[in-house]
Parts: C-alpha cells; structure tokens; sequence
C-alpha cells in the first residue's frame, strides 16, 4: 500500500498509508468524536476546509448509500482514520467508503495513532495540517511544514461562497402545509431541510450572498441561517442582512453559522474555540426546561455573552436569554430572543450523525410561526 | 433534583448464589451500591445468601444478613431492621423477583417500605408479553410476526404469510412438548401435525423466525427528569439462537450505520420512557434483519444486568453506581462523570478502541450436556479484552480464555473447507476457531455467512487475521515492521513462535532487541477530548503510551481469571487489596 505522512504545522508528523485519493492536501486538522455517521461527517459543508479526524478507529465498515448524504459531495479537505474496512456490510450500501473518497478527489490517510493525535489536538489546540501521499510523501519534513504553514489560517477564513448553492432552489412541504421559510444557505444539510418539508413547511433557499430583501422577497413566515464553515467574524454582510430580517418582525431560526451570525446580529463578539465541538455524545442544557439534551456538534467558533443567563442585546434587539449551555465547558450553546421572534442553536437539532434529542426544535419553528401569524 | 432526604437507610437485595446464566457481574454491581449508598449517609442493609461476594465482607454495609433470599426472612429482616426503602435492581433477576413477592404477599404496604430504582408497574410492563409488545410498537419497532391455527389448513396458510422456517409452538403443552423449526412443508405438516394433537386446545402458534439475525443491546439511564442516555451499545458477533451470554460480543456497535443506529436508541429511549423506568438502568436487545434492516425488540430487563457490568468496563461509565445515585433521588446532570471529573454523567460515552467479550464454557465437566449452543445461556463465566482495534481486541480475549485452543492458531489443516463449514454451521463452544480453520482452507465470506450468519465484516477480520499470520510465516526476517504488524491485530510471542518455528522466548528476545514494547492508553469515556483523572488502561502497540513509569513502591495483585466452575470470585484477592491498601496508607504516614 502507498505511504503517506500526516504532517503538522508544529512539525508533528505521524506516518501512515494513503487512503482514498493518492496527492497532497492541506486544511485546519481536527477530530470528531462520533462511533457511528462518518458518511454524514464528510458530506457535512461545515468541514469545508478542515482535515477530519475520526477518533473511532474501525471506519467505512457499512459502505456508503446515497440515502445518507448530507449534500451532493464530500467537503472535508482530508481524512485521517486508524483502521480502513476491507469490506463493506450493509443492505443500503452502494459503494466502499475508499472508492467514495477517490471519486471526490479526497486525500486521507489511515493506520495512524488518532488517539494520540487527538490528545495532542487538545492539548495544543487545533492547527493547520498536511496530508501528503505517493510521492508527495518523499519529499523532507522541513519542506512540508513549510508548505503546510503557508496556507491560510480557519480565523479570518471566508467560505460561504464555496459551500453555498449558486441559484435560488425551492423544496415544496410534503403533507399539510403550514408556511414557508426562507433558507440562507452557508452550507445547508440536507437533514434540515427534510425536517422542515416534513413539518409542512415550504423551503426557499437563497445563496450566501442573498441581500435581507432577496430573502424576504417572497414573504416567508420565517427566515433561516444554515450552519456552514468559517470564521463568522468574516460574514458582516450577512450579519447586516440579519439585522434587516430581525428588524422587519420576521420570525428568525439559526443553527450553528446561523447562531454566530445571530449573536454578532445581536451585537456580540463571536471567538474561536482551542480545539472546537465535534462528536453527537454532548449534553446540553436547555434551561427553559430545565433538561439535558444529548446533541450532535460541530463547531469551532462560539458566541461570546458576559453574564446571563439574560442580558440585554448589545446591539439594541431587547433582552436575550442564553437558552442553551454545554454542560462539558459552559459555552454558549443557544439563544432566545425575549422580545421578537428569534432564537438559535451552536449545535444541531437536525442530527445526522447524531441523536434526535433535540429535533423538538424545528416544533418551536413551526410553533413561532403559527403563533407569529397569530400576532400579525 | 438533589439527594432525597426521606430516605436514611436502604435494604440492598444481592443476587443469591452463582448459577449458570449468573456469575458475580451483580456482586460487582450490588457493592457498588453499597459503596454509594453509604458515601451519601444512608444506613445500609444487605441481604445475600451468597458468602463468597466482596458486598458481604462486613465493611460494605452497616448491617449484612447471610440469609435465603426469600420473603419470609426479608419479611423478618424489614420488622428488625425498619429500612425506609428497598434496592432490587442491583440484584439481578434474584431481587427483582424477591421485590415482586415482597409487593405482592402486601409486605411492601404493610411496613410501608418504598421500593427504589424501579416501581412494581415498571417490573410488570416490562415482563408482561401482551403489554410490552403493544409499547413496542408503540416505540415504532415490531416483534415477531405470529399466527393461530386449529387446523392444518391455516397451519399451511400462516406458513405462507410467514415463510420459512417457522417456529411451531402447540398451545398449552408441558415444557414446550411437541415445539420445534420447519423449514419447509414437510416438517411443517409433521411437525404442526403432532403440535394439534398434543395441544388440547388442537392449536398450535406459528412464529416468525428470526434466527440468524443481527443481534444487538443497548444499555439506557433514565433519571425523574426524563434525561436519557445510552451507554453503550453491544454487538452479538453470533447472531440470534445464541444466547447473549454464550455469544462472542463487541462493544461498540459496529456494523450500523448512523441512521440504523439512531433508530435503535430512539426505539431504546421510547420503551424505557412507556416502561417507566426512571430512576435507573435498563437493558434491551433488539434483532436486526440483516437483508432489508428491520427491528424486532426481544426483551428489555428494567435493571442492571450482565450486560451492565461488561458496558460499564468497556466504557468506563459505572451504571451500577449511577443507578444506586439516581435511586435516591439525583439525576443525571447532578453526578459528576468519575473519568474525567469535569463533565457531568448527562452524555454518552465515546469510545476510540474495541472490547470484546468471549463466553467460557465448562462443558468437559458435564460430558452429558448438548453442547450445542442455543437460547438457553450455557456458559459459565466470560473474559473481556480491550484493544485499538477489533482484530487485537479479539484475539486478546480469545487469549484469556486460558485454555488450549481457544486461540487462532495455524497448524496443518486436519479437514477441509466444505467439512469445516459444516461444523461450524451448529453454533458451539470454539466455533469461532473452527470459522477461522474454515476460512483458512479457503472458505470465501459468502461461505462462512451461509454457513454461520456471522456478519461479513467480522468474518473478513478473521480472514484478516489468517493473512497477516500467513505474513508472519511467509517473512525472509523476523523484521520490527513484522513483529509490528503482527502485534496490531492481537498476536501472542507464542502465536508469532509457532509461525516461525521459534520459541516464545527466542520471538521475545527479537522483540525486545527491535524495542517493541506495548504502550498503555486511557478508557477516558470521550476519545480524548478530556484529559482523564482515573488511571484505566488497556495495553496495545502504537505510537505513544499515556503512563509514565514512577518510582514510588508498587504492589501487583494477579486476580484469578474468568469465573468458572469451582473457581469463584477469590477472597484472597480481597483480602490482598484491603491488605495492599492499607499498608499503603501506612507507608505514605511513613
């Protein structure tokens, strides 16, 4: 099997064999705690950038299936995994993960020590890194961390427009419809999408660079922000675009992306976490009923608030209340807003991978809606 | 909700002597409770018949009672003692069968004792067949299709709504007189035939068959504020028709996708809510079509249970103590997650390795027993091992089995392939060697599936493991890259040995000359992502090792192995580390 080395802007390197597309790649180098759901992991666009490694050490065991696609390709720039399935089993499967990987031009790396990588991750934070294959793999270490060290940093980093559909799509409600959202796509799953379709909610969605007036064109009963990769810092259009939307009394539901995009809305500061969320076993608090939910993560960057649980939107939207905290480190993890019809999750009611403990969250869509209307 | 302050002292039932089908997995988790119990300032009673169990050695209770488990003498037990509550499920099927008499003989309301970690309507729902199986399709899941018939002709019509095989069980005969598969048309009308003239009712029931399926558990929490979190899940590597206790299984899950997985923990959640277990631990197993997915719940025990103890080592989340902490009163998000201190027990444990447990049997000791293994449970003890992956995990275990041929090994082939298959199609005690003997003589996956319905993905670790033996053996050199490979996937210096026709000592030298040590990594409950505060470690070969070697005076205690016939749980163990501790104490006042 052809070789290939892991190598790390701090000079790390872990060597390993070439898995998937044979060549180099470069990306923010991060691991993700799940067991199960790799294939929603790599078609997830919030890794768009990033080399992804999973700490669960058997993968590709079950193939993959078109079912499970999180959107229409593979956007991890790298993939790193201990022990690669020889075979697939699994009565949906349709192909090996390998030739999955291949199709989409997608480096990885496997038989490396993800747990010790891991720990080193967490201690020292997460970093830009390089898989580098074949005979991009003879080449010095010292010329790789150059290489690896030139390329651009996740903070400050823009990616909207790489992820994000070009035209404006329309997703029809399957069963009773109750309204319409409009969805501003940093890098939507298709899970989210369904749960809203499902719920009898018309889908339009909108590219990034949707203006407020673009998305509210066609008088949804709701405005959505997706989640999606990048530093939100860089999204400033889009904040403003938001604040246009809260102002206009449109209901607002944001998830991930969406929740930094709402808290810079709201006139907080957003930052960047030393080695990020990512795996579906986190507790979450939601403290308006007072329980735990275990959620799906995947997140880098968080939302900033002093103080709390409520405090008054900088920015001059109202009383906030920070709904929802991680029990692991007290990170912000949701916001509610008291006074108009917003509210938004850091983390992922629409799972895939992960668990559905939190999908009652697309119900409080719906029921905000309705009783929006109830209002108007 | 905090710690309930009406209750000042608990009875604890244990579970009785060590019979088949229950070793001392719930002396581990009743003293557990003990532990607990008496750390909050509850006054502590214990009740078990069994001697040789480290939760009656007299420190684990304020007042031991080395009696039958029977109502009476818990009757007589509740009038000295006066506890305010009863535990019972920490004691397996024992205790919560004695908790049930207790309820049901008035004793309960007479003394007006409270039973904690599951109530009276919990126990029954869970073991009452026409209820559960109504909250399991509830859930969104099914049960096994089934069919009444009084005559052969809806005998023949319910075998075309089912197929075949089909399970025939007449109606209202003694011990399951005249039950039996029919795998076609003609054991049906024989079999079916014999079934309405033994039933006195002349009808028999037709029961889907489910054998071969994909058999998994999941091990559920649940605290009064509705917070519900999996452990672990558990993958029977034999398939359903061998019990879960006498079955090779691996933790985590590892043949489901997400979205298959995710079903199985909402159905889990669901029926543990509709059971009303809220105050403690559950187990239940579900069957996994493996051609289209579908799921069949089998059972679930509203308690701590066999299982509970392999999930609660393989992932380093001690059910047995939360369930104790949750019983009176705390939930979920007010226990601090032992491992890693920091975060709370509200999440599910992530593991970065692979545990596999193999069943020992004692079958030379009853040369009369059929051996052939079946949904009765036949062993009579188990081993466990830990490894980075599931083909060194496996042979770890297989390893600690201790006996000769448990283990892989690869001497001259003694039959071939088609009659290796055929042994290996009756599941049996070392089945898993002659599988690996099949696939070796060249059986291919789909063969040894045919033969076995052992999924395809850990047939293939076998085959995995024969290619990298044949590596060893086919090697110009004993090289570092070698004895590496070789050691990845779980094989002993002596396996190596007998490869290379050396001895385990000359393998050994090579080895240590080449450097190559194991390394030591940390069951943490989350993959890494926090540092761990309990040291827990597992041995593999890799990159780095989480233990640093000190200087400070160490003592090893060497515990016997696996429970197995006349070799219990070992009191001298116990004794060492009471000894062991406190002369440790004594040592660091020095």
């Amino acid at each position: 099997m052809t070789s290939a080395v892991l190598v790390l802007e701090d000079g790390t390197v872990f060597k390993g064999k070439s898995f998937g597309k044979t060549g180099s790649t470069t990306g923010e180098i991060v691991f993700a705690t799940g067991m199960t759901g790799y294939q929603e992991t790599l078609t997830d666009p919030s890794y768009a950038g990033q080399i992804v490694v999973q700490t669960a050490p058997h993968i590709g065991n079950t193939g993959v299936n078109s079912r499970d696609e999180e959107s229409s390709k593979i956007w991890v720039d790298g993939y790193v995994v201990r022990d690669v399935s020889r075979v697939v089993s699994n009565f949906r499967a349709e192909d090996t993960l390998g030739n999955e990987l291949t199709k989409y031009d997608v480096v990885g790396i496997s038989n490396i020590d993800t747990r010790a990588l891991t720990r080193h991750l967490r201690s020292v934070g997460v970093m830009r890194a390089g898989i580098f294959s074949g005979i991009e793999a003879e080449r010095s270490v010292e010329e790789l961390v150059k290489v690896v060290s030139s390329t651009d940093q996740m903070a400050g980093r823009n990616l909207s427009n790489t992820v994000s559909t070009a035209t404006v799509v329309e997703y029809p409600a399957t069963g009773e419809r109750i309204g319409s959202v409009a969805i501003l796509d940093l890098g939507c799953k298709t899970s989210t999408i369904e749960n809203m379709t499902h719920r009898g909610l018309d889908v339009t969605m909108y590219p990034a660079t949707a203006s407020a007036e673009d998305l509210l064109s066609k008088s949804p009963d709701a405005v959505f922000y997706s989640n999606g990769p990048g530093d939100p810092s860089t999204a400033s259009g889009q904040v403003e675009a938001l604040q246009k939307i809260l102002k206009s009394g449109t209901p607002f539901f944001g998830i991930c992306f969406g929740n930094q995009l709402l808290g810079r809305a709201l006139g907080f500061e957003t930052y960047k976490l030393a080695f990020g969320h990512r795996g579906i076993n986190h507790p979450v608090l939601d403290r308006t009923t007072g329980k735990v939910e275990v959620t799906a993560h995947n997140h880098g960057f968080a939302v900033k608030v002093d103080g709390g649980p409520e405090v008054d939107s900088p920015a001059g939207f109202g009383r906030v209340l920070v709904s929802h905290v991680s029990l692991n480190d007290d990170v912000v993890e949701g916001l509610q807003c008291l006074d108009i019809p917003a509210f938004s999750v850091q983390y992922h009611p629409e799972a895939a991978a992960g668990p559905h403990d939190s999908n009652y969250l697309f119900d409080r869509l719906v029921s905000v809606i309705k009783s929006n209307r109830g209002i108007n | 909700m905090p710690k309930r302050t009406d209750i000042k002292s608990v009875l604890v039932i244990g579970s009785g002597p060590i019979v088949i089908g229950q070793a001392c997995e719930f002396d581990y988790s009743g003293t557990q409770a003990c532990r607990v119990l008496r750390a909050e300032g509850i006054r502590v009673i214990l009740v078990n018949s069994n001697p040789a169990t480290i939760m009656t050695d007299p420190d684990f209770a304020d007042a031991t009672y080395i009696e039958p488990i029977t109502p009476e003498v818990i009757e007589a037990i509740i009038i000295k003692e006066k506890p305010d509550a009863i535990l019972p499920t920490l004691g397996g099927q024992t205790a919560l069968n004695a908790a049930m008499s207790l309820h049901e003989l008035g004793i309960l309301d007479k003394y007006n004792v409270e039973l904690i970690g599951a109530k009276v309507d919990a126990i029954k729902k869970g073991e009452d067949r026409q209820i559960f199986k109504q909250l399991v399709l509830d859930a969104g899941a099914d049960v096994a299709r089934s069919y009444i018939a009084h005559t052969m002709d809806e005998v023949l019509a319910g075998a075309g709504q089912l197929g075949y095989p089909v399970v025939v069980r007449p109606s209202f005969t003694m011990g399951g007189l005249g039950s039996g598969f029919a795998y076609n048309e003609d054991d049906l009308r024989r079999i079916a035939g014999a079934g309405l003239q033994a039933s006195p009712t002349s009808e028999v029931l037709l029961e889907e068959s489910i054998l071969g399926w994909k058999e998994y558990e999941l091990e559920l929490m649940r605290d009064t504020k509705d917070n519900c979190v999996v452990v672990c899940s558990i993958e029977n590597v034999d398939p359903v028709g061998v019990h879960t206790g006498d079955s090779i299984t691996v933790a985590p899950a590892l043949t489901l996708t997400d979205r298959e997985y995710q079903n199985l923990r909402d159905i889990g959640i669901q029926i543990i809510r509709d059971v009303g277990v809220d105050t403690g631990g559950c187990n239940i197993q579900f069957a996994v079509d493996p051609s289209n997915g579908r799921v069949i719940v089998i059972e679930m025990n509203p308690r701590v249970s066999r299982s509970s103890a392999l999930a609660s080592k393989a992932t380093g989340f001690p059910i047995a103590k939360i369930a104790a902490k949750l019983a009176i009163g705390y939930t979920l998000d007010e226990i601090p997650n032992d491992i890693t201190k920091v975060t709370p027990a509200s999440f599910e444990p992530t593991l970065d390795y692979i545990v596999v447990k193999v069943p020992r049997f004692a079958f030379e000791k009853f040369p009369a027993a059929d051996a052939t293994l079946t949904t009765t449970m036949k062993s009579v003890g188990e081993a466990m091992a830990i490894g980075r992956n599931y083909s060194q995990a496996l042979q770890k275990a297989l390893r600690s089995l201790e006996r000769r041929g448990s283990s892989f090994h690869w001497d001259e082939l003694k039959l071939d392939k088609n009659e290796l298959l055929e042994i290996s199609k009756v599941p049996t005690d070392g089945r898993i060697v002659t599988l690996q003997q099949a696939l070796r003589a060249g059986a291919s996956i789909e063969e040894a599936f045919e033969a076995t319905k052992i999924d395809p993905w850990f047939i293939d670790q076998i085959i995995l493991i024969n290619e990298v033996a044949e590596g060893i053996r086919a090697a110009t050199k004993l090289t570092v890259d070698v004895l590496q490979e070789a050691k990845e996937h779980g094989f002993s210096d002596a396996q190596i040995a007998a490869l290379r026709g050396m001895t385990e000592k000359q393998v050994r030298d090579v080895r240590y000359a080449a450097n190559l040590r194991p390394v030591y990594k940390t069951v943490d409950t989350c993959a890494g992502e926090f540092p761990a505060e309990t040291p827990y470690y597992y041995s593999t070969y890799e990159q780095e090792s989480e233990v640093s070697p000190s200087n400070r005076k160490k003592i090893v205690i060497l515990e016997v192995v696996q429970t197995v016939l006349a070799k219990v749980l070992s009191l001298t163990t116990l004794a060492c580390m009471h000894r062991s501790r406190s002369q440790m104490r004594a040592t660091k006042r020095l």
